[in-house]
């Protein structure tokens, strides 16, 4: 097969060998080698934090390869076909997210899950992967970049299921939606001078945003500002994960050895606050072995998304890799005090199932975009 | 890459351009995405290196506490060893309030394990909302506490702590005392060693969790010091003897009171004191009012004629009087300058074992009125009277024993047969207690004597066994009290019938029954001093109301130490009629 120079850019590896086993498996190598450093760094400091539960760790174990598979399933996936399937995909979640509103189940006092029968699944979570996808579909199919009216459309496609998702209420995830769509939006190349009008409009709404808020937000955002004003209720999480954060070092109290976290002063630990853990364990020079797995995993991800050869599979690369990076820095802002306390996991590492699935998902998309890139032009 | 680029429809801008746009974005994405990852890095640093040493401290006040280790309060013991105070370990309940507020469904299942009103816990809790800290119930019993562990409430916590019990209860309780909610001392011996008895918490640095739960040792403070235990005289078997048959007395003649010392001759050691009303000491604290005092010790009477033996022997110790000497009583009273001292009936001309063994007044002041004041006051003074007796106990009574140059002819005359100077029962048993050990005083003691104190001569030897020889006779058929005769010994002492001083004079119907006496009066063991307060059942004299106490209680602790009989056979003393004489 020989090659005009011109497109040797394309090529992932050496164009005179055939594609490797992994190419072939249609899975990138380096985003491999991140996903999996990540998650076994993670696993380690959730042995700690879950007062060395083997089972516990055991099952995330459990969900992470239920995770990898679903990658894997994903990455098989033609870009094509999933540009084809975006609109239905769209139209079945924002259905489904409907369906939660009307008949979803309670949950921690709030309504997220829908129950199938044979498992609970929450909607929101689709909603993460195929909002993207849809408002990349629609600035796709259409000549870049956006005119006003598609990008008032294209931002409709987004507010929708942000708000529906917003009333269940579920703030983190409503955000992270919010956001994939903004990403697209931004990545299409919609004039500046809409973003700085949009900006300026939003903060005029602020006063209103405050009171559409429940109280427990308005709590929130008030305890973000000054933590101290209730030391033992709203603040107490903040507090408590900062003296954790803090007391770290630079080297740490050593694995298993903090006594924030083991002394169960440090709330919600295995879940959104297991930042707090591994800075006060592993101290400074963890967090920054954490951090630059994911710089590198994120990196990496945007990359992908340059390469990619059509508008879609580079709108929806970017927004993927880009709400993943919100992930990250939301909740380590949260645990560090720097941003309000909002229900978001640390992606790959916190405790738990749904984001998993959703965020393996979606870097097995970003594979996909990467090894179905076609080496001649059609 | 442009090639590979598929336009649709007709492109605004060209393949090249809308890349070239693309990776604009992407850079300013980048841009803001990297000072987001700076922003939050920072975040981490300011915290674990600027910050780090304040949020560290802030992190140990969380977690590392100082706590007090709880320590026994030493024991109250009897002679033998036999626990009359000790403390046992009980929990105590407590709660964070401001934790508690958070939890209304939590008040009820609490409120009922405490055995508590709902309201009376909201009101506790509502008193201290802002605090940390409120006990809700000290010293539960251990069904409660189990109960309270078992709903698992967060910032509802059990604390050791000791309560105090009593194994005598009422028996001990004025001797012995209590200690209040915080184990301190606040009546009785309980309080008088305070000191001695009381424990020093230790302190120790522990490790605790988020739910105050102490999770690990961290080093230890100050190592816990249990208090010292405190061994007394008392012999357990000899007080609830005498206890018994105080108690048995008291009811029996309708009594207001009643109080019994028992001494060991050769020790001065306490052997057993009793009264009458008692308290149980474990029980509910209200109510107790009169029942706390101690009457052997701070209680004063005037002693009556149990007084006399010692007007005796002071004149018998100056030479003053012969033993055999013979006293004119007649015609049953004398005048006394302007002032009458009176006898029950006239005894006519009686030796001086007599003038005891009838209780003449007469006689009495016959005798005191061949000596000085200052001779009489000597003896008094040097046998204890007027002064405390050392003993530590709060609220001891010295008495009174009016100086000699205060003294007309008239008051030395009363003071012979005991109206115008005030004893302890105490004081009263220690002066008996010079007649037993033949004229050596030693100091009465409360706690356990290992060496004998050598005393004080107070009387020579002499002179004791000469009056001891006299108050034989009180006990027997002749005497006032034949009813203190105990069958085996012999018995030396002496009633007393005291009218009570009241406002103004002698009270007309209120009297102290009294009797002092020893056995085994050949070689005396033990002094016992029974005092009867009021008693309103008709009979009041010393020799019918407080001689069968004295006799009951003297025969058994006789008994019970092993002492030798000195008379052969028993004698039924009982069976022979008696006139009394106060």
């Amino acid at each position: 097969m020989s090659l005009p120079n011109s497109l040797s850019s394309l090529q992932p590896s050496n164009p005179a060998k055939p594609p490797g086993l992994l190419a072939r498996l249609h899975l990138d190598l380096p985003l491999l080698t991140g996903l999996v450093l990540l998650c076994g760094y993670g696993l380690l400091v959730l042995y700690s934090a879950a007062d060395q539960d083997l089972d516990q760790v055991r099952r995330q174990g459990l969900r992470l390869g239920l995770a990898f598979l679903a990658m894997f399933v994903v990455a098989q996936v033609p870009p094509g076909h999933l540009r084809r399937w975006s609109p239905w995909l769209f139209g079945v979640s924002v259905l489904m997210l409907l369906a939660v509103i009307l008949f979803g189940e309670v949950g921690k006092g709030a309504q997220r899950w829908l129950d199938l029968g044979i498992f609970r699944f929450q909607p929101s979570e689709l909603a993460k992967l195929t909002v993207p996808m849809m408002v990349a579909w629609y600035f796709a199919e259409n000549p870049m970049p956006p005119t006003l009216p598609r990008a008032l459309i294209g931002s409709g496609l987004t507010i929708v299921p942000v708000l529906l998702i917003a009333k269940q209420p579920d703030l983190g995830t409503a955000l992270l939606v919010a956001c994939a769509g903004i990403f697209v939006l931004f990545l299409a190349g919609i004039s500046w001078r809409w973003i700085l009008s949009l900006g300026v409009v939003i903060s005029a709404l602020t006063p209103l945003i405050w009171y559409l808020m429940r109280p427990y937000q308005r709590q929130r955002v008030l305890t973000f500002l000054d933590p101290e004003r209730d030391p033992l209720g709203a603040g107490y999480h903040i507090i408590q994960s900062k003296i954790a954060v803090g007391s770290g070092g630079i080297y740490g109290k050593g694995w298993l050895n903090g006594t924030q976290s083991h002394l169960e002063f440090l709330p919600e630990r295995t879940t959104d606050f297991i930042f707090a853990v591994l800075a006060e364990e592993l101290g400074l020079t963890g967090v920054i072995l954490l951090l630059g797995i994911y710089l590198f995993i994120i990196t990496r991800g945007l990359f992908i998304a340059t390469q990619a050869q059509d508008a879609f599979s580079r709108l929806l690369g970017g927004a993927l890799t880009l709400v993943f990076s919100v992930y990250l820095i939301v909740n380590v802002g949260m645990v560090t005090g720097i941003l309000p306390v909002v229900g978001v996991p640390l992606p790959l590492v916190s405790y738990g199932g749904t984001s998993l699935v959703t965020i393996l998902a979606g870097f097995g998309i970003l594979m996909s975009l990467h090894t179905h890139r076609k080496l001649l032009p059609t | 890459m442009a090639r590979a680029k598929r336009s649709r429809k007709k492109p605004v801008k060209g393949p090249e351009e809308l890349v070239r746009t693309y990776r604009g974005r992407r850079r300013v994405v980048l841009m803001l995405l990297y000072a987001a990852f700076v922003a939050v890095a920072w975040g981490a640093i300011d915290q674990q290196i600027m910050e780090g040493d304040f949020l560290r401290r802030e992190g140990q006040l969380r977690h590392l506490r100082v706590v007090e280790m709880p320590a026994y309060r030493g024991m109250i013991l009897d002679r033998y060893g036999e626990p009359l105070a000790i403390s046992t370990p009980v929990d105590s309940v407590w709660a964070d309030p401001r934790k508690l507020a958070r939890n209304d469904a939590a008040l009820k299942p609490l409120a009922k394990a405490l055995e508590l009103r709902p309201e009376a816990l909201q009101r506790l809790l509502s008193k201290r909302k802002d605090r940390g800290f409120a006990y809700l119930k000290r010293r539960v019993n251990p069904d409660i506490a189990q109960r309270v562990s078992e709903l698992h409430l967060d910032g509802v916590g059990l604390e050791r702590e000791y309560r105090r019990y009593y194994p005598s209860g009422e028996v001990s309780a004025q001797l012995v005392g209590f200690t209040d909610v915080d184990d301190r001392g606040q009546e009785g011996l309980e309080l008088s060693y305070e000191d001695w008895l009381r424990a020093t918490p230790g302190r120790k640095r522990v490790l605790k969790d988020g739910r105050a739960r102490v999770v690990k040792d961290v080093e230890s403070v100050r190592a816990p010091e249990p208090g010292k235990d405190l061994v007394l005289s008392i012999d357990r078997r000899i007080q609830f003897l005498a206890y018994r048959e105080l108690k048995a007395a008291v009811q029996e003649h309708q009594a207001r009171a009643g109080t019994a010392v028992v001494l060991d001759v050769e020790t001065g050691e306490v052997l057993a004191m009793v009264n009458q009303p008692s308290y149980n000491p474990n029980g509910r604290r209200d109510g107790r009012g009169g029942r706390l005092r101690n009457r052997a010790i701070t209680d004063v009477l005037e002693p009556g004629s149990t007084i006399k033996p010692f007007t005796v022997a002071a004149a018998l110790e100056l030479g003053k009087i012969r033993p055999d000497g013979l006293v004119d009583t007649a015609p049953g009273y004398l005048r006394v300058g302007r002032n009458l001292v009176r006898d029950h009936h006239d005894l006519g001309r009686i030796d001086v074992s007599t003038v005891l063994s009838r209780s003449s007044n007469v006689g009495a002041s016959r005798i005191a009125l061949q000596m000085t004041p200052e001779e009489m006051w000597r003896l008094f003074s040097r046998l204890g009277f007027g002064a405390a007796t050392g003993s530590t106990f709060p609220g001891e009574t010295a008495g009174q024993l009016p100086e000699f140059s205060d003294w007309s002819r008239f008051e030395q005359a009363t003071i012979s047969f005991g109206y115008g100077l005030s004893v302890s029962v105490l004081q009263l048993a220690r002066a008996y207690a010079v007649l037993a050990a033949d004229g050596v005083a030693r100091p009465a003691s409360l706690l356990k004597v290992d060496a004998a104190e050598p005393g004080a001569r107070v009387m020579s030897a002499q002179t004791a066994r000469t009056v001891r020889t006299m108050l034989e006779r009180v006990a027997s058929a002749d005497g006032t009290a034949p009813l203190a005769a105990i069958p085996g010994y012999r018995v030396a002492g002496k009633t007393g019938t005291a009218r009570k001083s009241v406002a103004g004079g002698y009270a007309k119907d209120k009297y102290q029954a009294l009797f002092a006496g020893m056995a085994p009066a050949s070689s005396p063991r033990l002094v016992m001093v029974v005092m009867i307060d009021e008693p309103r059942a008709g009979k009041y004299y010393g020799g019918q109301v407080a001689a069968p106490v004295f006799a009951k209680v003297m025969a058994g602790a006789l008994r019970l130490l092993n002492v030798a009989p000195d008379t052969e056979g028993p004698h039924d003393l009982r069976l022979a009629s008696v006139g009394a004489a106060p």
